[in-house]
């Protein structure tokens, strides 16, 4: 790919005990423009789900408008959610238990 | 109009596009380019101490352009703070993947012959390799979230869309739209 992977150094610093007490989430949601094969497609390329899987996360996004991707310490899913930009999907994070 | 294929053999992902088509994907793939580099990724210093003016890392605050907000979200949605950390360490490396992939669009194209004046009647036949074709994909990605934030298409509004005059310009961006959504649509088939 010709996209630059994140820089290791460039993490922001976390807080360690929050991280290891608290998971984090990433979450796609839902736009006009993106096509139902194309996110499929990215959740298998980029977190190597199984075809099943990916299609059950796109349709929640579809259909509910937003879907939790997936669940990680704080840099883990900052990475995730830096990937799903460079795919041009929507992706915010919050804390596991934001309601 | 020609979507992609796999070729059975290599698998490679492959297409035929006219002079025109081709032309016009460079066109797109170039004002992707300019866009990204138009609007500074980095913003105004805050004041004119040292540290403010060494400081050449990324921008903190969301781009004022509709386009590049988009193509650049907002990470944390509840936390400004923390999402300015994150586009300082993110956006800048984006914006350069972004009009990396743009680039190599072109590059591709004119590899396979397209000239800088294209002549009617002149095919260009495209074959991309697994890691071009999801660089690609990314850029056709990137060239619709452009278009539709341009024009401001909504979930489900396509009849509004198809019921523009054909001489109206928004139609005829539009036709780009799923021209480009048809190719990204096909590509995605032929690699997965």
């Amino acid at each position: 790919m010709s996209a630059p992977s994140p820089v290791e150094l460039d993490e922001p610093v976390t807080d360690d005990i929050t991280q290891l007490s608290t998971p984090w989430v990433t979450i796609v949601w839902n736009d006009p423009v993106n096509l139902m094969s194309y996110v499929t497609f990215v959740f298998t390329q980029y977190f190597g789900y199984p075809r099943e899987k990916a299609e059950k996360l796109m349709l929640e996004v579809h259909h509910d408008g937003r879907s939790v991707v997936s669940t990680g310490s704080r840099e883990e899913m900052e990475r995730d959610v830096q990937a799903m930009h460079e795919y041009g999907l929507w992706a915010t994070m919050q804390k596991a238990d934001t309601p | 109009m020609t979507g992609f294929t796999r070729h059975r053999r290599s698998g490679a992902a492959v297409t035929t596009f006219t002079a025109f088509e081709a032309d016009l994907l460079r066109s797109l793939a170039a004002q992707l380019i300019e866009l990204l580099r138009n609007e500074s990724a980095t913003e105004d210093v805050a004041s004119d101490s040292l540290e403010d003016l060494l400081d050449f890392s990324g921008p903190t605050l969301e781009p004022e352009d509709p386009v590049l907000a988009r193509l650049f979200p907002t990470a944390y949605p509840e936390d400004e703070e923390a999402s300015a950390e994150f586009r300082r360490y993110t956006e800048s490396d984006l914006r350069n993947g972004k009009a990396a992939s743009a680039a190599l669009v072109i590059d591709t194209l004119e590899e396979a012959g397209l000239p800088a004046e294209p002549q009617d009647g002149l095919f260009i036949d495209i074959e991309l390799d697994q890691p071009t074709a999801i660089t690609w994909m990314r850029s056709f990605t990137d060239m619709r979230l452009a278009i539709a934030t341009r024009l401001g298409i909504e979930e489900g509004d396509e009849e509004h869309w198809y019921s523009l005059p054909d001489d109206d310009p928004r139609a005829q961006v539009h036709d780009i739209y799923d021209w480009v959504g048809y190719l990204q649509e096909t590509l995605v088939q032929a690699v997965s």
